[in-house]
């Protein structure tokens, strides 16, 4: 359990970098708390897994310095920062026997071998390992051969910190569940910080308290998952969180308010200052009513589908299609036209990507 | 399952069945013939049964040089290997270091034969060459062409100079072959270079280093060029190895009917050693 911090890092894969481009990640300034539960969220090729090998100590950063437990670590080994790190693909030792594979990191460290064979045991009951332990680690089906490398990640008890780089990618979708259930319990149990990297939004908010969403190599929001979906900072993390993302459209603002497609729908007064102009407002925070009233928007219906617990209903506004989640129980059949009604609270204005209000 | 019949099929293996029937069928029936046959002139010959095999069984001169041969094999084999992963190993994996080193490595397997015999003949003479006369002026007598151990070490290592390189070359494409993120779990497992070696390196080298173990066998076992053309088997019998004598036998005294049943027992020897090696190496557990 350590506190992790990275000052001013930026990383370039190349010799000589020149311009801003040259670099998969931009200078940061990041904290992890200690035992707190943290994800990394972003597409791939957004510089995730590089940030979490500058941190495990696999990539050496171009600039900046990284620091464990307030100790700069930037010039050490793997081994002296002593992190975990579960990659996305098996890494399996496969001369060994899958016990041998759980023991490595312990036997490495010199750990008494009494001690080796009670903790290999401890986690090869968490993960469902235990019938396989004789078994020689060759051979084994992918999604086996995943759950015991992240049981190598797991075993050891006196880490700084446990990286996961999208550990369940080749994992069967129904045990997915389960794994991430018992990653939750192993951080709570351990008091361990646990930083986990995938492109998967889903696992992202269930798994951590504090999100961080990453897009060429820049962290774009950093918050709770409340605050990602409520209150989404960039278009990008608008678009990226949520099934489907956030409605983006282009608008208007005059002094009575926000208009999209020439139609008023918010009361709210933003400042003019130039750049493009879009407002972001996500289906669940838009609803349709068949009376009209004042700033709602006149809208045609184009498509629904029904989603067992919602209906996604595509309505047109004007020549931008916008997505509404509507209970169940509403019908809106196409071609039929309906009034949409935003909520104010949660339409956010976006000046070239950026909130503003 | 039926598999489906398709007499056709043969019609487009025959080529294929032609070629491998005179390149090794036919000839291979050929020495089986002459070992069990007097062949006295072009139409006179006589079948002489097991005769030939007991004879080159029995021959103490035979049994010499199979022991020399195996020994020389067994050294070989246990210089090349090792030294040919170490030299792996230490070749840097990418730039231009890397390229430099693999041209340099290759120089001695672009070389004819005959010709390396040839150089290290010169190089080892202790009068002119520059190994001998280093050599002895280290105060140590070498003199490769009266001394049998001194003969025999200068065929050894003409031949681990001559060979290694191809060992070096199979193990370091075998540990390019190796995906990075094993070295990166090994990290973070705290693993030592040694335990990366051990755990990564060498069972993922097994395949290319069972191919160096057949090869190099193989080749070692046969030997002939070098040797013949360094010390011509002597002093005396004392690096006259196994192909030197089927050549003197063959060639030398036409004694067709013993060469080609020791041919025969050459040949299964081996076959044998490899298939030892082969079922060895690539055991399971």
């Amino acid at each position: 359990m350590a506190r992790l911090e990275i000052r001013g890092v930026a990383h370039s894969y190349r010799r000589d970098p020149q311009s801003d481009a040259d670099y998969a990640l931009k200078p940061l300034d990041l904290v992890w708390e200690a035992a707190g539960a943290y994800a990394l969220l972003g597409p791939s090729g957004c510089g995730k897994t590089t940030l979490l090998g500058i941190l495990s100590g696999l990539v050496r950063p171009t600039r900046g310095q990284v620091l464990i437990d307030g100790r700069d670590v930037t010039q050490l080994s793997p081994r002296q920062r002593n992190i975990a790190q579960v990659f996305q693909f098996p890494v399996l030792y496969d001369s060994m026997s899958v016990f041998d594979n759980l023991a490595f990191p312990l036997r490495n460290r010199k750990l008494p071998a009494r001690d080796v064979e009670a903790r290999v045991r401890e986690v090869a009951e968490l993960l469902d390992l235990k019938a396989e332990l004789p078994l020689r680690a060759s051979g084994l089906s992918g999604e086996l051969k995943q759950r015991i490398s992240l049981g190598r990640g797991l075993v050891r008890k006196d880490v700084a910190a446990i990286l996961l780089d999208e550990p369940l990618t080749v994992i069967d979708p129904h045990l997915k569940w389960h794994l991430r259930r018992k990653l939750m319990e192993i951080h709570r149990e351990l008091h361990v910080t646990l930083i986990y990297v995938t492109h998967d939004q889903l696992e992202a908010l269930t798994l951590a308290e504090d999100v961080l969403v990453m897009s060429d190599g820049q962290v774009l929001q950093r918050g709770s998952p409340e605050a990602l979906f409520e209150r989404p900072e960039h278009l990008f993390v608008g678009h990226f969180i949520g099934s489907p993302g956030m409605n983006i459209l282009p608008c208007d603002v005059e002094p009575d308010g926000v208009y999209v497609a020439g139609q008023r729908v918010l009361a709210r007064q933003v400042p003019d200052a130039g750049g493009e102009l879009r407002l972001g407002v996500r289906p669940e925070f838009l609803s349709l009513s068949e009376q009209p009233s004042e700033l709602a928007a006149r809208v045609r219906v184009s498509e629904q589908i029904y989603l067992g617990g919602t209906r996604v209903v595509s309505v047109q506004l004007g020549p931008h299609t916008v997505r509404v989640k509507t209970p169940p129980e509403q019908r809106h059949e196409p071609g039929t036209e309906r009034f949409l009604v935003f909520e104010s609270a949660r339409t956010h204005v976006y000046r070239d990507g950026k909130l503003i209000s | 399952m039926d598999k489906p019949q398709n007499q056709r099929a043969w019609l487009f293996v025959l080529p294929v069945v032609i070629m491998v029937a005179f390149s090794a069928l036919v000839p291979l029936m050929t020495v089986v013939n002459y070992s069990v046959q007097d062949i006295l002139g072009p139409e006179q010959r006589v079948w002489v049964g097991n005769e030939w095999y007991r004879k080159v069984l029995t021959d103490p001169e035979l049994h010499g040089a199979l022991w020399r041969q195996l020994l020389y094999s067994g050294v070989v084999l246990l210089a090349e290997l090792p030294l040919g992963v170490a030299v792996a190993l230490c070749i840097p994996l990418s730039g231009a270091g890397s390229s430099l080193a693999l041209v340099f490595l290759g120089l001695p397997l672009l070389i004819p034969w005959n010709v390396v015999g040839t150089i290290w003949q010169m190089f080892a003479r202790g009068d002119i060459g520059l190994f001998g006369v280093l050599i002895n002026k280290l105060g140590i007598d070498y003199n490769y062409t009266a001394d049998p151990v001194a003969a025999w070490l200068t065929v050894l290592i003409m031949d681990v100079w001559h060979w290694t390189p191809l060992v070096a070359l199979l193990a370091y494409a075998g540990l390019r072959a190796i995906p990075d993120a094993y070295y990166q779990a090994a990290h973070i497992d705290g693993a030592s270079r040694f335990a990366i070696f051990r755990h990564i390196e060498l069972p993922k080298l097994k395949g290319v280093l069972t191919i160096a173990v057949l090869l190099r066998f193989m080749d070692s076992f046969m030997i002939y060029t070098e040797p013949f053309v360094l010390t011509g088997g002597g002093p005396g019998n004392s690096t006259t190895f196994l192909s030197q004598y089927l050549t003197r036998l063959a060639v030398g005294q036409f004694d067709l009917g013993p060469a080609a049943a020791f041919s025969i027992v050459y040949f299964l020897v081996i076959l044998l050693f490899s298939y030892i090696f082969y079922t060895v190496m690539t055991r399971e557990g």
